[in-house]
């Protein structure tokens, strides 16, 4: 069903009773040429671009639980491709060209809004690092802009610029940095995918791999055996317990990456801010509550809960940058499981096994990845050839010495 | 406790002593009877309007007192709203609360207590609250409904970025913040019991007293300020006493237990691992200002066993525009009329499809408030009517009153006239903290609502209507139980005294979640503005999953979290889909309980305090000095020392390196980790930390160490003195200190656990001080005491332990960061002060400068060493040169995998210097390298500028930079691309060492 | 949470660092083993979803690495021990 404002007119004035399912609810079929083990952001972007772009259409998604239950719905909703390296630098530019264009592609609305991003600096050697990073964005093709602290209070005078430990000297900024509505993309996706003829199925959770002879041939679910010619796992958070299934060890451990939003409150932030001196990223949404951010907690988990520390962590750095927001009450907290890898980059890539594909470590870049993410790994599938932005994304590249390690903390996947 | 209780005779002697309406009094709706203090008189404003009530009343009854009935806007269509319930559930009424930079949006009217002075605006309308603007919304809804956002808005292209999302973003959010910084404090503070109470109903009333008689140490919290839950706001007795006198006797006697610590205004917001909870006590919100006091205390409580007794939440039933002022909970209008002796209405209506609703009608009845009819959604029900209209089996369709109710309309027809309905759809218990470590809340037929399921945060226990016990005996007893459970438990007898007792009344209930043959649209999420025509439409659009109904529709999403909302959505679903509810779904819930202040869970942390500062033992001298300082890290040190007469910093920091090369400077280089290593094996454990050798290292001698990670990229450096055969100094850089301690400890307990080796961090244990320049020599002789400094007795990289200023102990190490004859003097930390000023004072005679971190900086990039710009975790030992220290005879931390293929390319990245081409010209790190000719694209990237400085003997910018085979490029002309400052221009590549490359300076 | 030391008794989480999985320990030989087998120690781990034994350390404390066994599903501590004691145990001397 195309939606057009003839459609949302039509139905306004009938009742809205003609509206019909954004996807179908289809049961498995005993067989497909790709299995994408994963409804999330990324599952449904593959599966939809390999049907568009690849023109593979007998394609089924598998989702254990509904879709779009994962990160994409647990996210601070942040688009941006402000990265240094150049493994990751295009990648990101590509996939913020591809949320520009991301509405009238898939004629849904997700609700991109680049309102920009500030990356704040508080000393000379953060200068220096992200005049570096700047430099790599533009060099990339991407849009940035060094402003001192006097362009930066223009922008937000109710940051602390009079009191503060770490005193604000000035800023990344990024122009077309911003949010989208994050469960809206999992949908569009969803939708696209189904109307080309992808069968997205919920509620069939992958048991284990069907290989033989060094190759996969399809995979055991709680809803039945299916073959599959290939089978492409996208399952960020859960990556070490599904690769396990197929006998893999992984460079990745889960932690979980809380999440905050406030009671809605008239508009008073304009973009995107992320405070270097604290651990604490904010915006606010379309419905007027401050999301924001931190850290990742520490230790493993697979809990998709948080602890206190973190949560006063973020609250502090919040206050210490803004202290308007005192009297802002904390109305939501929520966890994501998140790959954390041992770089602090992604992997999309074969793996050893014949017809076994996989994508995953995503730290906290994923859901920004996502229309890339999709595109990249859909080529991968498709052409059994990396697209050339992601092509850094491999598995064996700490075998080789070739690290993507943004923040230079080594093989400690809690520093990134 | 006993100020913050008044017995119910007390207030009927206060009562009768002052008449309940005098003539110019606001409050109208004032009836008899309640806890308020009708003795006093608190004067508020409201929207501008001076108002009256008094203590004991939250704002919500207060308006409701003075006959206010609209008190806000929903979120979406801007409809009229009233005062929906009598507690923090509240959907309807919030209000903008004091002013200022104290001004709190969103605020529950319901909840806040009022005080003298108490002013409070409404929210979110246009225009003023009773001329919305905005309402034009509401003409829109057909277009309005779920999910609409995303099937519009997306033509032409460009619209959606430049007009309509800045239409929708500026529409966003309910109230506003100032924009001011808050001016209250708060406070964190730890508390440990064996037993937290939560919730101070009957049933936790019952379970502290008996864990209290046990000797357990209980904390019993709740976050209303009266105490006693329902029996404030029933007509119930217990133990042959008036309900509310019970707890008010019961919350006495608690209060005079030493082991038992009461916290009223004190919500439990969440439930955390290991059986600490969070929890949030309001100060001073019930104060006209805080005075100086923390607002609010954010608590962090570590218990041994949880009693969850937070009661239930009543909920509504969904039909046609029961959203308008004046429909309200069932439970919340004899909250009203029993506890704060307000009636919400003068001809009062009440729709239940449970007995419980029927209290409503008897209490209201029996203060003299005119029922208009009881509406059953049964055809059984009470027999017993007390001379009520009743409508057995008959529904509500719609309702009148634009901006508040008038009239009610039955399903077969009948209009009832009615200013106020109290609707009963039957109670919810409050599994909220249950679901807070994930656990998942089961369906009970009997009560038509969720329990608490069986997976509970380890230590908890529900009991009382929280856990789906819905009479009031029976909650006495289930405290009382679990409390005495829990105190046999944790191997306590049990106290004396038994439940106390009350009578049960026959608690039935037939849901009905909303009434089909309504035509009109009916609320779900009164404050997002959710309908059963949205959820239908959810349906329709696929959106069935609990989750996904959620998030399409906004259900639950607002300020109340959906506490009576979500279950109407979850069985409006069920309805749709034919299945039960608990086949449909469940949807649990996280923290916070209730929305927590960001202020609160923030603390003492902001501004100044956000960190702590680290001082170096020079400090207060360097201050006096008219230092300027700056932030690395914690610490705060000297950047530079401005004198008289100069026109920047760069003429303080030209004046300190020059001085420094032609004489003498000093400067605090304290915070340089230092790690004292001891042992029989002290040299071995060297030895496998540092990628160079260490194991033949002299005693009396120095050597510059370099760290790797186990991935074999450049860690951290530093110089480390051996000054025995077993005792070790290491030096770290500032960042590094704490994490190459860590490290440290970690390769010796869980690497080689049988080393003979001890670590001890002595950071601020010794006041380091770099002496350089070449009259360092000749300062120091008149400061170290029996220490030949001669080149030949004490040359480059020695050390010794010393005295100085005739004996105060000292540690002299011959190293220099600058290039110069350069000398590095410790003493311990407490002397610190006193050996600033005593090498200054012995300097005078050579115009010793004291040098700040800027001129540290420019001296050591002019001699091209590397610092925390160029090891950055990103670079390996051969990219800064120094890929030869990194010894293959022995198996050090890093050295492996420092061997990977791709770290070891012919093509790599090499530190080189960088001289620019126009001598005028500033060079600016982070500008990246291109190969003349090449275009400005990532594949031609060719490294960039790491560091730069002036430098004030060569007279130009000097740089530092990575640059692919830079080692092999020397006097090639570069262009150095800085596209962020706007600049692009050429560099020649040069030696790192700008000056003195030979090293003869510093061998002097 | 609460790590239970074994030297201090019950500590809270924030007076902790944490490491890792407590394979961490077994660090190949340099002298004797290549690339791989240290790729392999550095960068690959089980992560698994259950019992889990990994390393702390007591920063703001007495300095031990503990190894604490704890659920990563449900966070519940069962063992902590010290380091050392475990490093030994599995074969490392000095």
């Amino acid at each position: 069903m195309h939606y057009s404002a003839f459609r949302i007119f039509k139905e306004a004035m009938t009742g809205n009773r003609g509206w019909k399912p954004a996807w179908r609810d289809p049961d498995p079929k005993s067989e497909y040429d790709i299995i994408v083990v994963g409804g999330g952001g990324h599952g449904l972007s593959t599966a939809y671009y390999l049907a568009k772009e690849f023109g593979q259409t007998n394609v089924a998604v598998l989702e254990k639980g509904w879709i779009g239950s994962g990160n994409v719905g647990r996210n601070t909703t942040i688009i941006r491709s402000n990265y240094l390296l150049e493994g990751n630098q295009p990648f990101y530019e590509l996939s913020m060209k591809m949320w520009e264009n991301l509405e009238q592609d898939l004629n849904y609305n997700a609700m991109v809004s680049q309102r920009g991003i500030l990356n704040l600096i508080h000393n000379d050697p953060q200068r220096d690092a992200y005049a570096r990073r700047g430099n790599a964005m533009r060099l990339s093709g991407a849009d940035a802009e060094l402003l001192d602290r006097e362009a930066v209070r223009r922008m937000c005078p109710f940051l602390d610029f009079e009191n503060a430990r770490f005193p604000i000297q000035g800023a990344l900024w990024q122009p077309r940095a911003g949010t989208v509505r994050h469960d809206a993309v999992a949908w569009g996706y969803a939708r696209g995918a189904d109307s080309r003829g992808v069968d997205i199925i919920q509620n069939c959770e992958v048991t284990g791999f069907r290989i033989e002879n060094g190759r996969c041939l399809g995979v055991e679910t709680t809803r039945g055996a299916i073959r599959a010619k290939k089978v492409a796992v996208c399952v960020a958070g859960s990556s070490s317990r599904v690769m396990a299934q197929a006998g893999m060890r992984l460079p990745i451990e889960s932690h979980v990456l809380q999440a905050f939003v406030s009671e809605g409150l008239k508009p008073i932030i304009p973009g995107v801010i992320t405070f270097g001196a604290g651990h604490f990223y904010v915006s606010q949404s379309d419905k007027g509550g401050l999301v924001f951010g931190g850290d990742i907690d520490a230790y493993n988990t697979y809990a998709q809960r948080g602890g206190l520390p973190v949560v006063e962590d973020v609250c502090e750095g919040g206050m210490a940058l803004m202290p308007m927001i005192g009297r802002a009450r904390l109305l939501r907290m929520w966890g994501g499981l998140i790959d954390m890898s041992m770089d602090g980059s992604p992997f999309i890539d074969r793996t050893d096994i014949d017809g076994l594909y996989f994508n995953g470590g995503w730290c906290y870049g994923g859901f920004k990845a996502t229309p890339a993410s999709g595109y990249c790994y859909a080529h991968l599938v498709a052409t059994d050839r990396p697209h050339p932005t992601a092509a850094a994304y491999r598995l064996d590249r700490f075998l080789r010495g070739a690290p993507i390690d943004e923040k230079g903390q080594g093989a400690q996947p809690n520093l990134h | 406790m006993s100020e913050q209780v008044m017995t119910r005779d007390q207030v009927t002697r206060e009562h009768s002593a002052a008449p309940a309406q005098t003539a110019r009094s606001t409050q109208a709706n004032r009836i008899s009877g309640g806890f308020v203090d009708r003795a006093r008189t608190l004067r508020f404003t409201w929207n501008g309007k001076q108002l009256e009530g008094h203590p004991g009343d939250t704002l919500a009854s207060a308006l409701i007192a003075n006959g206010v009935r609209l008190v806000g806007r929903s979120f979406k269509y801007h409809r009229p709203r009233g005062i929906f319930s009598a507690g923090s559930e509240e959907p309807n009424a919030l209000v903008q609360l004091r002013r200022g930079a104290a001004q709190e949006p969103n605020t529950r009217a319901t909840t806040v207590e009022l005080f003298d002075g108490l002013h409070a605006t409404s929210q979110n309308h246009r225009g003023s609250l009773e001329h919305d603007l905005m309402a034009v919304n509401d003409l829109l809804s057909p277009f309005l409904t779920a999910g609409f956002y995303y099937k519009t808005f997306m033509w032409p292209k460009s619209f959606w970025e430049k007009v309509y999302e800045p239409a929708i973003r500026a529409s966003a959010g309910l109230g506003r913040l100032s924009g001011e910084p808050d001016p209250d404090v708060y406070d964190h503070g730890f508390l440990h019991c064996d037993l937290l109470i939560i919730g101070a109903g009957p049933a936790g009333l019952a379970a502290a007293l008996a864990a209290g008689r046990a000797g357990l140490r209980v904390i019993l919290a709740d976050e209303d300020f009266r105490l006693g839950g329902r029996l404030n706001s029933e007509t119930y007795t217990v133990d042959d006493m008036f309900g509310a006198d019970w707890a008010a006797r019961t919350v006495a006697e608690l209060g005079s237990m030493e082991n038992v610590r009461v916290m009223p205004r004190t919500t439990v917001y969440g439930a955390f691992d290991h059986g600490i909870y969070g929890a949030l006590e309001r100060k001073t919100d019930h104060l006209p200002s805080s005075d100086g006091r923390p607002r609010q205390v954010l608590w962090r409580v570590y218990s041994r066993r949880a009693l969850l007794t937070a009661g239930a939440t009543e909920r509504s039933i969904a039909f046609g525009n029961n959203d308008r002022p004046g429909v309200m909970l069932a439970g919340a209008v004899r909250t009203y009329v029993n506890r704060f002796g307000a009636t919400p209405g003068r001809r009062v209506a009440v729709f239940t499809n449970n007995d419980d609703g029927w209290r409503t009608a008897r209490d209201l009845a029996a203060r003299g408030v005119e029922i208009a009819a009881v509406i059953d959604s049964r055809g059984s029900g009470p027999q017993q009517t007390d001379g009520l209209r009743v409508e057995r089996g008959r529904r509500i369709i719609d309702t009148a009153g634009r901006k508040g109710l008038k009239s009610i309309t039955l399903d077969n027809g009948a209009r009832i006239d009615a200013d106020c309905l109290a609707v009963a759809g039957g109670w919810s218990p409050n599994v909220h903290l249950t679901c807070h470590m994930r656990g998942r809340p089961v369906w009970r037929d009997d009560i038509a609502a969720f329990v608490p399921g069986g997976d509970l945060p380890p230590g908890m226990v529900v009991a009382g209507a929280a856990n789906g016990t819905m009479t009031l005996a029976a909650a006495l007893r289930d405290g009382h139980e679990a409390a005495g459970k829990i105190a046999a438990d944790l191997g306590r007898a049990p106290g004396s005294g038994s439940a106390p007792r009350a009578s049960d009344e026959a608690f039935a209930i037939t849901p009905l979640w909303h009434v089909g043959e309504s035509r009109k649209r009916a609320w779900i999420d009164q404050q997002n503005d959710v309908t059963t025509k949205d959820v239908r439409q959810s349906h329709m659009d696929g959106f069935r999953a609990v989750e996904h109904l959620k998030r399409y529709t906004t259900l639950g999403m607002a300020t109340d979290q959906g506490k009576t909302a979500n279950i109407l959505g979850l069985a409006v679903m069920a309805e749709i889909t034919g299945r039960t509810i608990p086949e449909t779904g469940t949807t649990i819930f996280r923290p916070p309980f209730t929305p927590v202040p960001i202020g609160a869970f923030a603390g003492r942390a902001r501004g100044k305090d956000f960190r702590p500062y680290r001082l170096t033992p020079s400090h207060k001298w360097a201050a006096e000095q008219g230092a300027t300082f700056v932030t690395t890290g914690m610490w705060l040190r000297a950047q530079w020392f401005a004198r008289p007469g100069e026109k920047g910093w760069r003429d303080s920091v030209d004046r300190e390196v020059r001085m420094t090369r032609s004489s003498v400077g000093i400067c605090d280089v304290t915070t340089l980790g230092k790690i004292d290593i001891q042992g029989r094996d002290a040299a071995e454990f060297l030895n496998r930390v540092y990628a160079n050798a260490f194991k033949k290292l002299a005693v009396g001698k120095v050597r510059y160490g370099l760290m790797l990670r186990e991935d074999g990229f450049a860690y951290d450096d530093g110089t480390t003195a051996r000054l025995s055969e077993t005792h070790f100094v290491m030096t770290t850089t500032t960042a590094n200190a704490v994490l190459v301690f860590r490290n440290l400890e970690f390769a010796r307990q869980c690497l080689w656990p049988d080393l003979d080796v001890h670590l001890i961090s002595t950071t601020d244990g010794w006041a380091q001080f770099a002496v350089a320049g070449p009259n360092s020599r000749a300062l120091l002789s008149k400061v170290v005491d029996n220490v030949d400094l001669s080149n030949e007795a004490f040359p480059f990289m020695a050390c010794t332990e010393c005295t100085v200023f005739g004996g105060t102990p000292a540690r002299l190490f011959r190293i220099s960061f600058s290039g110069e004859l350069a000398y590095e003097i410790a003493v311990p930390a407490r002397y610190g002060d006193a050996m600033i000023r005593g090498l200054m004072k012995a300097g005078e005679e050579f115009d010793v400068v004291p040098y700040g971190t800027e001129a540290l900086g420019v001296m050591r990039i002019e001699k091209g060493h590397a610092a925390g710009n160029e090891i950055n975790g990103q670079t390996t030992a051969a990219m800064l040169g120094m890929g030869g220290m990194v010894s293959k005879k022995k198996d050090s931390i890093g050295s492996k995998l420092s061997e990977r293929p791709e770290m070891n390319r012919e093509d790599d990245l090499r530190l080189v210097g960088f001289h620019p081409v126009d001598r005028s010209m500033q060079l600016n790190a982070g500008a990246h390298f291109l190969n003349k000719g090449d275009p400005a694209d990532m594949a031609h990237d060719q490294g960039w500028m790491t560091s730069v400085a002036y430098s004030p003997e060569l007279g130009h910018s000097v740089g530092l930079g990575f640059l692919k085979r830079g080692q092999d490029r020397m006097g090639e002309i570069v262009r150095a691309y800085d596209p962020v400052r706007g600049k692009d221009y050429e560099v020649r590549v040069v030696a790192p060492q700008h000056i003195d490359p030979e090293g003869k300076r510093q061998h002097a | 949470m609460i790590i239970n030391h074994p030297l201090l008794g019950p500590r809270d989480m924030a007076e902790f660092v944490y490491k890792g999985d407590v394979c961490l320990i077994d660090r190949p030989d340099g002298m004797q083993e290549g690339i791989e087998a240290f790729h392999d120690y550095l960068h690959l781990r089980d992560n698994p979803a259950g019992e889990h034994r990994e390393l702390w350390y007591h920063e703001q404390g007495d300095r031990s690495w503990l190894v604490v066994t704890r659920n990563t599903l449900t966070h519940e501590i069962t063992d902590v021990a010290l380091a050392r004691d475990v490093a030994r145990e599995r074969g490392r001397t000095r």
